[in-house]
Formats: structure tokens, C-alpha cells, sequence
């Protein structure tokens, strides 16, 4: 086993051990079955669903994507905990319980520790986002006969969207410790959600003042821009009336989208892991 | 050849505090230093800057001719931390081999043997860190630090933890390491100790350097006991030279002489003087 391997390891080892797989699966399983009981209601309800004569919605095509934005974002906040309770304390908190100080003096170096500590939870939350996000679709599909109009993108998407976190929390790790840690990226979570569904109000009240601040915040936070662009593209060829609806949110936003905001993300990745590295390296322990 | 570690001018600041102050030190080949000082003295930082876990504000620090912190530094040392800990759902023989894999060892599973019967852990090669004593976890930890033949050895108060028992096995430890060829820089507050295994000891005060010398060196003559029938009588003053001198005027008066003793200064004494009698 290389080094890289060996680390890797070591670190899904202490997650095992710390319970959090156990706390992550069993938070998943309730999701998965509260999710197939909504599906079950609702898309069986579906018939008794009477829009206004003159409003030309598509019911099942709203409800499909509907059911599959809010699974959408249940993964998405399921990926980051389980991203952020990997990666909270792989600095600063190990430094302070003493298991750091015997690894980083060996030839292996600071940065392949850091960045096979990232690779590893970078791996598991990738195969944990995509798996939840593939039963979500397979749920929908079976029970109300929807699918998205793009199937893979979204999905990767999310599970971008979770690796930057795990980047944002590498790089609070080396600053900071792991209670503090784990405050600010779930509040920088927490922000970019908000200001995803800020957008969402001012495109419906047509508030450019609004609109503007959303936009920058995607920008600042890109793995909100990835997990909007997501749910955006699961209604991409609907239009009309129900395009509109599920438009207005809040599981239909993205009006930062597109290649611009992609590459933006993957170069943002890059300059969270460089300021990672650089600061970890600096760094006193 | 190369000092396995040499120190030229080592400073250290912590924002207002002055951890080191232009420190110099070597450790040769096969040598056996030991760090002295009071807490807060800069042994810690000093040990932690030669690792590569602190950097330096100003001056040198070289392992095996190697910057200090650098890869090539790193693969030539092994150490000990004051304050370590391995994950407690490792076995010793997993902690080892986790080592081995970051040191690059290709010694395989006969160096983890071998290394866990050097610290008296042979029959605990399966049994995790949780489960074992304080003191099993120190010499756990000394046995992961020789992971990879080092040429330097750095320890930490290596015997903190240790009951008596464990702390004479980690002292033949030395010894032997010694006869091998390896370089220690041992920090430890137990003066006994070091006098017993050090080559030479280097008394850090305030961040400086204020003593260095081999044990004998550092010791002052504290004159000469002389055992006669009329009792014992010390010499103030004197010193080995002047024991035949003594002896030969205690006959010449008529005494019965029983024994002649030189008195010299411990290591404690020394240690004592050096730093003013400060404690922590």
C-alpha cells in the first residue's frame, strides 16, 4: 500500500470509529423512507389534483420535480455533514489530541497528508451523494413514473458541490479548532442556501438589488451555484406554466448556471486546496 | 561526516515571547545529548524545530546535513513527542505499519517484531491503544519513532510515563542505540538519567544556551573526604591531585586512614547552578 493509501485509510478508519458512517446511514435510511412515503401520497393524490381551467400545469411533471428538488437538497445537506465530520478536525484537531505531530514529521510531508485526507473524504461522499441521489431518482421513477431531464449531471453536480465543502473545511482546519471549524462551514453552508432561495425571491419580485446580491453570493460560494444549476437541470426542457412554477423555487433556482459557473467552481476547488496546503505548511504545530 | 543535527544561532518567537535566542548546538554521530531546562525554557521548541513541526524566526538547523523540516531532514530522523497520541482502534503492530508505510520502510513484519521486543511489547503486538497503560503507549511510541532505522533519534520526555521498570528499559534502549550508531537528542527533566546515559548535556535557560559539556566536564571539584580514626574530614577545595598529598599527612600524624573519597558536583548541582535554582 502506498502512503497516500496508507492515509487514506487512516482516515476512513477514524470516521468508522467516530460513528459517523453509522449516524450518516441511519439519517439516510429515514430520509430515503420518509421520501418514499411522500412520493407514495402524493404522486397516488396526483388525479385529485385540480389546477384552474386556465392554467395549463403539468401535475405530475411539478410534483416529479418538486419531490426530486427537495431530495436533491436532503442529500445535498446529508453529503455536507457527512463531508464536514470527516474533515473537521484533520488539523487542528488532531494536532490538539497529539495524532497529528507523529505523522507530519515523517518524509511523507504535510501536503500528501492534507491531500490524501481530502482525496478520502473526497471519495466517500462522492460514492455517499451519488448513491442517495440515485435511489432519490429510482424512488420517483417507481412510484410516480418521472424522471429528470438530465439524470447524471444533476447528480454530479451535488457531489461537486459537497467536495468544495470538504475543501472550505481543510482549509478551516488548519486556522481553526474543530468545534469552530464546524460552526463556520455549516454557517457558510447555511448562507449560501439562503441566499440560493434569495435569488429565488427576487427573480419572482423582479428585485435587482436582490438578484445582484445572489448572484455574487454563488459566486462566492460556488457549491450553492453547482447544487441550483442541479436543480435546475433535473426541469430543464419544461416550459410554460409549470417551468415557471417550479422556476419560482425553492427548488428550481439557478440563475447563475451554465459552463461559466462549472469551471468557476473547479478553479475555486483548486484555490481552497492551494490556500490549504500553503497555510498547513506554514503552520506552527 | 556530517553532525546528525547542528543548531547555529536558533531563534524562535512567539508573537512578544522569545523562545530561543541564538542557540547552538550538535549532536555527532552516535552521540547522546541530553537537554536540560527548566519549562519554558525552549528544550520543546528546540526539539520541534529540528523535526520540522515549528519554523524557525531566525538562524540554522540542519538534520544530517539536511534542512531541518525538509523530506530529506525527515527521512533521516525519528521522534517522539512530548504530547502524542496514536488512534486508539489501531493495534501496536498497526501503528507500526502505518509508520512504516509513511517512512517509506520496507522492513516489513520483521521490523515491527523486532522493534516491539526492543520496548518490551512483544506480547502486545494485537492489542489496541485502548487498551493499553500510559506507560505501554510511551514505549509504543518510542518503538514507532525508530521506525526506519533514523539516524537521529529526538525524544520528548521519553520516560514520563514510565515506571521505574520501563524507564531502565528505555535506558538500555539508549545504550544500544548508542552502540549502533544512532545520534539521540534526548529531552528529559530526569537528571539521574541523563547523567547515567548522556555522552553530553546541553542546560537551556530563557531560551539560551547557558551550559554544554559532557557530564564530567560540567562537574566542579568539591574537595576531598578523608575517613581516619578521628572521624571524616572533607577538604574544601581540594581536588584529586591533592589525595595522596592528604592521605600521606593523615599517616604522617599518626592517623589510621580508612578510605579517601574526591568529591565531585552531580549533574543536579550543576543543572542547579545553571539556571539560578529557577523552577517552573
Amino acid at each position: 500500500m502506498s502512503s497516500v493509501g496508507a492515509i487514506v485509510l487512516y482516515g476512513f478508519r477514524e470516521a468508522v470509529r467516530r460513528k459517523v458512517f453509522a449516524v450518516v446511514v441511519l439519517l439516510t435510511a429515514i430520509f430515503l423512507f420518509l421520501f418514499w412515503l411522500a412520493n407514495h401520497y402524493v404522486f397516488r393524490e396526483l388525479a385529485n389534483i385540480q389546477p384552474p381551467a386556465d392554467v395549463n400545469v403539468d401535475t405530475r411533471t411539478f410534483a416529479g420535480a418538486f419531490l426530486m428538488g427537495l431530495a436533491m437538497f436532503a442529500t445535498l445537506f446529508l453529503g455536507v455533514v457527512l463531508a464536514v465530520f470527516l474533515t473537521l478536525g484533520v488539523v487542528s484537531g488532531d494536532a490538539e489530541r497529539g495524532l497529528l505531530q507523529p505523522l507530519v514529521v515523517r518524509p511523507v510531508g504535510r501536503g500528501t497528508l492534507l491531500l490524501s485526507r481530502f482525496l478520502g473524504a473526497a471519495a466517500v461522499s462522492t460514492v455517499y451523494v451519488l448513491t442517495v441521489y440515485a435511489l432519490a431518482m429510482l424512488i420517483t421513477s417507481e412510484t410516480g413514473h418521472w424522471t429528470p431531464s438530465s439524470k447524471v449531471a444533476p447528480g454530479l453536480e451535488l457531489a461537486g458541490g459537497v467536495v468544495i465543502v470538504i475543501a472550505l473545511s481543510l482549509l478551516g482546519s488548519v486556522a481553526l479548532s474543530s468545534t469552530a471549524n464546524g460552526i463556520a462551514v455549516f454557517m457558510l453552508f447555511g448562507a449560501g442556501l439562503v441566499a440560493g432561495l434569495l435569488g429565488s425571491i427576487g427573480h419572482a419580485l423582479n428585485s435587482h438589488t436582490i438578484q445582484h446580491a445572489s448572484t455574487i453570493a454563488a459566486w462566492a460560494l460556488p457549491f450553492e451555484a453547482l447544487y441550483q444549476d442541479g436543480l435546475r437541470l433535473i426541469a430543464r426542457d419544461e416550459t410554460g406554466i409549470t417551468g415557471f412554477l417550479l422556476q419560482l423555487g425553492p427548488f428550481g433556482g439557478a440563475y447563475v448556471h451554465g459552463w461559466g459557473i462549472r469551471v468557476w467552481a473547479a478553479g475555486y476547488l483548486v484555490i481552497a486546496l492551494a490556500l490549504a496546503l500553503v497555510a498547513f505548511a506554514r503552520r506552527d504545530l | 561526516m556530517t553532525n546528525a543535527l547542528r543548531v547555529e544561532g536558533l531563534e524562535k518567537r512567539y508573537g512578544s515571547v522569545q523562545a530561543l535566542k541564538g542557540v547552538d548546538l550538535e549532536v555527532g554521530e552516535g552521540e547522546l545529548v541530553g537537554l536540560l531546562g527548566p519549562n519554558g525554557a525552549g528544550k520543546s521548541t528546540l526539539v520541534k524545530i529540528a523535526v520540522g513541526l515549528v519554523r524557525a524566526s531566525g538562524g540554522r538547523a540542519e538534520v544530517a546535513g539536511a534542512r531541518a523540516g525538509s523530506r530529506a531532514a525527515r527521512a533521516e530522523l525519528g521522534y517522539l513527542a512530548e504530547l502524542f497520541r496514536f488512534p486508539g482502534w489501531y493495534s501496536a503492530d498497526e501503528v507500526l505499519a502505518l509508520h512504516q508505510h509513511l517512512a517509506g520502510s520496507d522492513g516489513g513484519s520483521e521490523e515491527r517484531r523486532r522493534l516491539l521486543e526492543l520496548v518490551a511489547l512483544a506480547d502486545a503486538a494485537g492489542r489496541r491503544v485502548d487498551g493499553m497503560s500510559k506507560g505501554m503507549q510511551q514505549r509504543l511510541g518510542i518503538a514507532q519513532a525508530l521506525v526506519g532505522k533514523p539516524r537521529l533519534l529526538l525524544l520528548d520526555e521519553p520516560t514520563s510515563a514510565l515506571d521505574p521498570v520501563g524507564r531502565r528499559t528505555v535506558r538500555l534502549l539508549l545504550e544500544r542505540l548508542r552502540e549502533e550508531g544512532v545520534s539521540v537528542l534526548l529531552n528529559s527533566h530526569l537528571l539521574s538519567e541523563i547523567e547515567l546515559v548522556c555522552d553530553r548535556v546541553a542546560i537551556l535557560l530563557g531560551g539560551e544556551l547557558v551550559a554544554a559539556g559532557s557530564p564530567t566536564e560540567l562537574s566542579r571539584p568539591r574537595g576531598v573526604e578523608v575517613e581516619t580514626d578521628e572521624g571524616v574530614r572533607t577538604v574544601e577545595g581540594a581536588t584529586r591531585e591533592d589525595a595522596p598529598r592528604l592521605v600521606a599527612e593523615a599517616v604522617a600524624s599518626g592517623r589510621q586512614v580508612y578510605g579517601v573519597r574526591v568529591l565531585t558536583s552531580t549533574l543536579e548541582d550543576v543543572y542547579l547552578e545553571a539556571v539560578g535554582g529557577e523552577t517552573d
